[in-house]
């Protein structure tokens, strides 16, 4: 099972090789890792993904814990959060594959950022398996280039 | 120190640690330190000890801290300086040991450049210790060696390292001693929960065959009064782990010494048996648990450690309790006392387990080439010093020996590289030992091989007037690799022997300290009573037999009941 971790840390020099050096140390294999400022400027929220079934998600938290800069950790519930990620993605759309582009692009709410006579570059929000579902329509059209942020999520509700 | 007093930055730090309470460093100079030691040349009450080779200066700490207690500090320049101290550092880690380790750093402009003497070295040591620093500015220095202190000695212990651009030491600031601490991620549970506590009293109460099994947080924690107290009412029989050696008196009918591969089979042979094991402040480690899937087959497990991380790790426990393993026990003293308890209920257990240590004693045999038996070294060393002596070590056989035959009372008594296995460890811990406990005889049990990683630090012992006793279980192999190759590698000794070697004697004579050489059983205890007698450090020189072997030794991942040299042998010399 995927598990999306909040991790509140303090917005200090370093403490993100701290975590991902973790990750390593420990052989801990992390999915997708999203760090940003959170409310306070004092504190970073990270967003790790990790594949539970792999990792023991026990481990991977108290040891977590263990560095001096995390503060808080939270294990996302599915069902308790609202989860997306940021994708470009580059096509190439000459001639008739244009329209394909630009129907699947308006299906999937995308939007054209770049265009020129050969490639499209289109930017989609969303949850992992919809932009799974996009890439994988866009494929056979010719796939040029993804780039995507990883997934943030936040839970639902006030509570924090 | 008068509030907000213009310091320079190395003022600053040396003011610092002298309000942390630290009364003694250990380090070691160069080019970006020397403002650093330009203050502490006017230090009042903190003391530098000038060791040879700075990963002397971080075992030496790390000895202090063993023996004291206290916070032990080492400190080296940048570069090379401080990536020595690194196995120093890696040592405590393993260990839990509390360490504060000061690393000098090129100038801020110059960091990243590859300027001379350059290394990163809070990036180096990053996966091995507790916590680190980069200070950027003087003003942060008074709070970061606040902040470390607090770190290095609270919860789990561990090592910090402070690294320090030399810029920051010749900037200024308005010194005021921090006292606050600004650390939102860093509050470790000291409390065990009483809910879990009532229940592991419960188990504790109920069970037929309790084992007792004991790791260092007994004795970080200064938990042995309560522990004793706590085997005592129960009649818990005591395994400790070699991190755990003193943290129960050997002495005592209930103890039963070491577990795993190389402990006593009444230990092991507990274990596998016991219907209920109580960890305090061990961590099920592979040298203690054997194959995993084996280990106490038969046990509800109670599994208590300050750390969160340990409990569920290698063992799923039936009873965790997160907390300081000296409020644990005294909380499960407490609840015990209210229970009632018919003493028969363990009686059938305490007898298999006595009748056990009469059966199955540890022993040796006599070397057939007429050589000293190890062994017999160590038993002479425990006989002379009464059982009370600081032993510090290496790390193989003559460590694995030390732990057998030598008498442990107290904690702290027995200081030791366990989780990293660091040879040449034992006699710069040996150095800051005695320096913390000045009031003890300091014994240093190592091998020719361990003793000549870091035996530059015969000139340290030698300055300070140290009386420590260096004895070298010399047999001219690395010990435990060739019984390695000798068990279980077709006798192929490749490269063990070690063919040529110094005369110890004439090499601690060479460093000012005496140096006395033991070929035969009756001078031993002469030799023994010169060392200690002596006003500075003495080298014991002992010609110890190649051909003994550490038994009973269970190999590595075969289960702890599977040992070679188990087998019965009558009386033997010692019985618990």
């Amino acid at each position: 099972m995927k598990h999306t971790l909040s991790v509140l840390v303090e917005n200090k020099p370093g403490v993100l090789t701290r975590v991902a050096g973790l990750f390593a140390r420990r052989g801990f294999n992390i999915d997708s890792l999203a760090v940003g400022q959170s409310e306070d400027p004092a504190l970073s929220r990270m967003t790790i993904t990790i594949d539970g079934a792999e990792q023991p998600i026990d481990q991977v938290t108290k040891q977590l814990h263990k560095l001096i800069n995390v503060v808080k950790i939270r294990d996302l519930e599915p069902k308790g959060m609202v989860a997306g990620e940021l994708l470009f993605v580059k096509v190439s759309a000459e001639g008739e594959k244009r329209t394909e582009v630009l129907q699947i692009a308006e299906i999937f709410r995308a939007k054209i950022v770049d265009v020129d006579r050969r490639v499209v570059t289109l930017r989609v929000v969303g949850t992992t398996d919809k932009l799974e579902a996009l890439l994988e329509l866009l494929k056979p059209l010719g796939v040029l280039e993804v780039v995507r942020t990883g997934t943030i999520a936040i839970g639902r509700g006030r509570g924090g | 120190m008068s509030p907000d007093k213009k310091l320079k930055g190395s003022e600053a730090l040396v003011a610092a640690l002298e309000h942390e309470g630290c009364e003694v460093m250990f380090g070691f100079p160069g080019g970006v330190a020397i403002p650093f030691y330009d203050a502490l040349y006017d230090a009042k009450k903190l003391r530098h000890v000038l060791v040879r080779h700075e990963q002397g200066a971080a075992h030496a700490a790390d000895g202090y801290a063993r023996a004291t207690g206290k916070v032990g500090v080492c400190g080296s320049t940048s570069g090379p300086g401080a990536t020595n101290l690194v196995t120093g550092i890696a040592t405590a880690y393993l260990d839990s040991s509390p360490l504060v380790a000061i690393t000098w750093q090129v100038r801020s402009d110059l960091i990243g450049t590859d300027a001379f003497q350059e290394a990163d070295i809070t990036g180096i040591t990053l996966p091995i210790v507790k916590h680190s620093y980069l200070v950027k500015k003087t003003a942060d220095l008074p709070g970061v060696v606040h902040e470390a202190f607090h770190i290095a000695s609270t919860g789990r212990p561990g090592p910090v390292v402070i690294d320090i651009p030399v810029d920051v030491a010749l900037g200024e600031l308005a010194y005021h001693d921090a006292d606050a601490l600004d650390l939102p991620g860093y509050r470790p549970t000291v409390r065990g929960h009483i809910k879990q506590i009532r229940a592991a009293a419960k188990a504790i109460n109920e069970a037929a065959r309790p084992v007792l099994y004991l790791g260092g947080g007994v004795i970080s924690s200064g938990a042995a009064a309560e522990v004793l107290r706590l085997a005592e009412l129960r009649r818990l029989p005591v395994a400790t782990t070699l991190m755990g050696i003193g943290s129960f008196p050997e002495t005592h009918e209930l103890s039963m010494g070491m577990l795993g591969m190389h402990g006593t089979v009444t230990a092991n042979y507990a274990v596998h048996e016991c219907d209920l094991l109580i960890n305090l402040g061990a961590r099920f480690d592979d040298r203690v648990t054997g194959k995993l899937k084996a280990f106490a087959p038969h046990a509800k497990v109670i599994h208590a450690d300050v750390d969160p991380a340990e409990i569920g790790k290698n063992v799923a426990p039936l009873i965790p309790i997160v907390g300081d393993i000296r409020q644990v026990a005294a909380g499960l003293v407490k609840e015990l006392e209210g229970m009632e308890w018919p003493e028969e209920r363990t009686a059938e257990w305490l007898a298999r387990i006595a009748a056990r240590k009469e059966e199955y004693p540890l022993h040796y045999d006599e070397p057939s080439d007429g050589k000293l038996a190890p062994q017999y070294v160590i038993e002479e060393i425990d006989r002379v010093t009464g059982h009370d002596a600081v032993i510090c070590t290496d790390v193989g056989q003559h460590q694995m020996w030390a732990t057998q035959y030598y008498t442990y009372t107290s904690p702290r008594q027995f200081i030791s590289s366990g989780g990293l296995g660091t040879m040449g460890f034992g006699l710069p811990a040996s150095i800051g030992a005695q320096i913390g406990r000045p009031d003890k005889t300091v014994v240093d049990i190592s091998g020719d091989g361990g003793f000549q990683m870091t035996v530059q630090e015969l000139a340290t012992a030698v300055s300070c007037e140290l009386p420590i006793v260096v004895c070298i279980l010399n047999n001219g192999y690395l010990g435990m690799v060739r019984q390695w190759q000798d068990l279980f590698w077709n006798k192929r000794y490749s490269c063990t022997s070690i063919e040529s070697q110094p005369d110890f004697k004439r090499l601690a004579e060479a460093y000012g300290a005496l140096g006395l050489r033991v070929t035969e059983k009756d001078e031993i205890e002469p030799a023994l009573r010169e060392a200690i007698a002596c006003e500075g450090p003495a080298v014991i020189d002992f010609w110890t037999s190649p051909e003994s072997n550490v038994f009973p030794m269970v190999p590595a991942g075969q289960e702890i009941t599977e040992m070679i040299g188990g087998q019965a042998k009558g009386k033997g010399r010692r019985t618990s």
